[in-house]
């Protein structure tokens, strides 16, 4: 038994957290946050620069990493410097895809991800699908040697900065069926894909993406057809441990803006930290701190186990996390008053960071749901 | 004990509600429903159509041209209004800063100011809260030196709400710092349009411009613009605030958020069903609608004593608490409903202008969500109502 981590990955958790107190200050994240296009690629190149996407890739796919726990070392990080930069949908869900089931030419693209010179956005959801990753009901139609898309897909995060768009559509069977589900690799020129794009709450873009009768050679459909859910299943179980990864992060940096304040903020002529009715709270917050992190180290040392018992532990983590989280980010804001309420407090983005972590790939009932139904399985 | 309104307040809310179904614009209650923001002048209309009726100033006593409606009457008004999404009453001149004048004031203050508040030509806001004088109120250090005729006031105000509108503010100035810190503060108006006054938006983290920093440098403030007596200040603070704590469990203001959580849940889908089918969520949504019902025959409680006559006392305290944690809840789980689509920043909805990303209903709510966080830190943070209640059961 060891919970330490490796060199490699304590260096790169060094190096990270070195270059994100550096370079990502509240000042240069605001300005992030006010361009137009939601990101900065300074930051992003300097993020490629110093290894940090390829530590999500395994050597095989040119990276040096690539499991679970480089992932949660490297999203942490992003978490605690409430990071908007697109890694989950560049690296994680683009890059996962493309490295599961695609072919020579089409993983030759890992390459330009890990430099930071492409990035990927995973077009899935859909205006109805809610978190059911298996509802799709945008359409794949082969005709001759060409496949036909049409459908719509909501608030596919990174899909205006991507070179290419990873969309599912079905090739076959019901709505919600696991089978019969494609992915294609969709390039952002092509025509009869039509992008409306927004800024999130918590930062960084997203778009509401449709498709009319676009077509596309088959050689960009990425694995066999019909048979894409496995892969995605697996990159949305990556996504899951980063972005529970991610709000770890951004609850530390939440507990410790708070100590500070607690221990700094005078009134009735002493600390506020001084009451015991803060100091109990502020305990509260740190032992579901200690929670979240040790359902952050299950979820990870599951991601390559099966899916089931992998499932299980990240279902687990998500809905820990979405309670966990939740009181950090609101005992946080009340615990300061007023000030945390401001746009240009630190704390008032990392709250809305860890808050919205519960509106992408399930909330924290719908991880309820799945703990419960992988438990009886 | 008799769970049920009188005739005599049945037909009142009778009258309320048809008062409401004819006068309300289909406009401002669009806005209100929506979660868009309301402008000054959608403001305005509304306090010109209620008083045009006589029911703007509910409060008022009738010498000063009020409908003195009782607390029973307040209350269903209160919730008619919520429940038809008709746009809040800004309280700050209306019901914060006249019922101080009413009691403190001289007759010219009454005269001039509490007719121009019935009519809308002032716009007041409140000058209490400063950057080290927040639940600590009396530690308050904006200074105010009377130099003959005039009060020179130095110093910042913060958490103005909506002071980018106002023409006037009351303010609590410290006019003696060698004192006990309640016995040195006094009742300051002021005219916005005096030089050295500055206004500053504070962006709050929904990027809503809602409360404002307001700078004094070297104000010139006439004597008669103190209200009572120098240095009395405090007391009539204290008195204001309990005011301001009237209509604190927010009732009707759950009630229209949870039809509109139920709403949002019969349309919305989960694993192929309604979201109002799912057992977790309609579990959460049990719960709250519970504490509700319960918290609205607390609050009938004790309005029911307030039109007795007896003092709200610490169960004002207890309101505030319940209601707000009641009304958060309700947002958090409006917000958990609408699923992907509470992440798009409504910016472009919140004005108005551009088409709503996925359903109409979905793009305020993270907005409202943090917005209302503010709810237990405003007006007498939920900390300090417990001190309150501790305080006042226990002794100390």
């Amino acid at each position: 038994m060891d919970f330490n981590l490796t060199d490699e990955r304590q260096m790169l958790q060094d190096s990270l957290r070195r270059y994100l107190a550096d370079k990502y200050t509240t000042k240069v994240r605001n300005e992030i946050l006010e361009s137009e296009t939601g990101m900065s690629g300074a930051i992003w190149t300097g993020l490629a620069d110093l290894g940090v996407i390829g530590a999500l890739f395994t050597e095989a796919q040119g990276g040096f990493g690539g499991a679970g726990f480089d992932i949660t070392t490297v999203f942490e990080e992003l978490g605690r410097a409430g990071v908007v930069e697109p890694m989950l949908d560049s690296a994680i869900l683009g890059g996962r895809l493309i490295a599961a089931l695609g072919d020579d030419a089409q993983q030759a693209l890992l390459g330009d991800v890990i430099g930071g010179t492409l990035h990927l956005a995973f077009a899935h959801g859909e205006p109805t699908s809610r978190y059911d990753l298996s509802r799709v009901q945008a359409t794949a139609v082969q005709n001759g040697d060409d496949i036909v898309l049409n459908g719509r897909k909501a608030v596919v995060a990174n899909a205006e900065a991507a070179g290419y768009l990873i969309v599912s559509a079905r090739e076959s069977g019901a709505a919600d069926d696991v089978d019969g589900i494609s992915l294609f690799l969709v390039p952002a020129d092509s025509a009869g894909l039509t992008l409306r794009g927004y800024p999130l709450f918590a930062g960084g873009r997203a778009a509401e993406v449709s498709f009319d009768d676009l077509h596309l050679p088959s050689s960009t459909r990425l694995g066999a057809a019909g048979a894409a859910y496995p892969a995605i299943a697996a990159a949305v179980a990556a996504a899951n441990v980063a972005l529970a990864a991610e709000a770890l992060g951004a609850m530390e940096t939440a507990t410790e803006l708070t100590r500070s304040y607690l221990m700094t903020r005078q009134q009735f002529g002493r600390p506020i930290g001084t009451f015991q009715a803060l100091q109990h709270r502020y305990s509260d917050m740190l032992i579901e701190l200690e929670q979240a992190r040790s359902a952050v180290i299950n979820a990870a040392g599951h991601l390559e186990r099966d899916a089931q018992q992998r499932d299980l532990q990240i279902a687990a983590a998500r809905n820990l996390i979405g309670r966990s989280a939740r009181l950090v980010a609101e005992e946080s804001i009340q615990m300061h008053g007023g000030i945390a309420m401001t746009q240009e407090y630190e704390l008032a983005h990392i709250a809305k960071r860890i808050v919205m972590t519960d509106h992408r790939f399930g909330d924290t009932d719908y991880h309820l749901e799945r703990f419960i139904a992988l438990s009886a399985a | 004990m008799d769970l049920s309104y009188s005739p005599e307040e049945l037909a009142f809310r009778d009258e309320v509600r048809s008062f409401l179904r004819d006068e309300l614009p289909k406009e401002l209650s669009d806005k209100v429903r929506s979660g868009a923001e309301l402008g000054k002048a959608d403001i305005e209309r509304w306090h010109a159509i209620l008083n045009a009726r006589g029911w703007f100033a509910q409060n008022w006593p009738k010498e000063f041209g009020g409908a003195a409606w009782n607390a029973v009457q307040r209350h269903i008004f209160e919730e008619e209004a919520a429940m038809a999404d008709a746009p809040r009453i800004v309280p700050f001149g209306l019901s914060m800063l006249a019922p101080v004048l009413q009691k403190f004031g001289s007759k010219a203050q009454q005269d001039h100011y509490l007719p121009r508040i019935l009519n809308g030509d002032d716009w007041w806001c409140q000058g209490y809260s400063e950057p080290g004088a927040g639940s600590d109120l009396a530690s308050l250090k904006t200074r105010a030196v009377r130099e003959g005729d005039h009060y020179i006031v130095n110093g910042q105000k913060t958490w103005t709400t909506l002071g980018q509108h106002a023409n006037m503010i009351f303010c609590l100035v410290r006019t003696d710092p060698d004192v006990k810190q309640q016995a040195g503060i006094s009742f300051l108006l002021i005219d916005m349009d005096t030089p050295g006054i500055e206004v500053r938006p504070i962006i709050l983290l929904d990027g809503t411009p809602e409360v404002n920093e307001v700078f004094f440098k070297d104000v010139k403030v006439p004597v008669e613009n103190l209200v009572g007596e120098e240095n009395k200040g405090w007391t009539y603070a204290k008195y204001l605030l309990t005011h301001e704590r009237t209509n604190i469990a927010g009732v009707g203001f759950s009630r229209a958020g949870l039809d509109t959580l139920k709403r949002i849940a019969r349309i919305e889908m989960s694993g192929g069903r309604p979201l109002i089918e799912n057992p977790h969520f309609a579990a959460r949504l049990a719960k709250v609608e519970i504490d509700l019902m319960a918290m609205a025959t607390t609050n009938l409680r004790i309005i029911s004593q307030a039109a007795g006559g007896a003092a709200p006392g610490v169960e004002s305290s207890m309101l505030k608490v319940k209601g707000t944690i009641i009304r958060q809840e309700i947002n958090d789980l409006t917000r958990r409903a609408v699923g992907p689509y509470a992440m798009p920043f409504p910016s472009e909805t919140l004005e108005g202008n551009n088409d709503p990303v996925g359903p109409d209903y979905a793009g305020p709510q993270s907005a409202q969500y943090f917005n209302n966080r503010k709810l237990s830190i405003f007006g007498g943070s939920n900390e300090i109502q417990r001190g309150i209640i501790a305080k006042v059961k226990m002794g100390g």
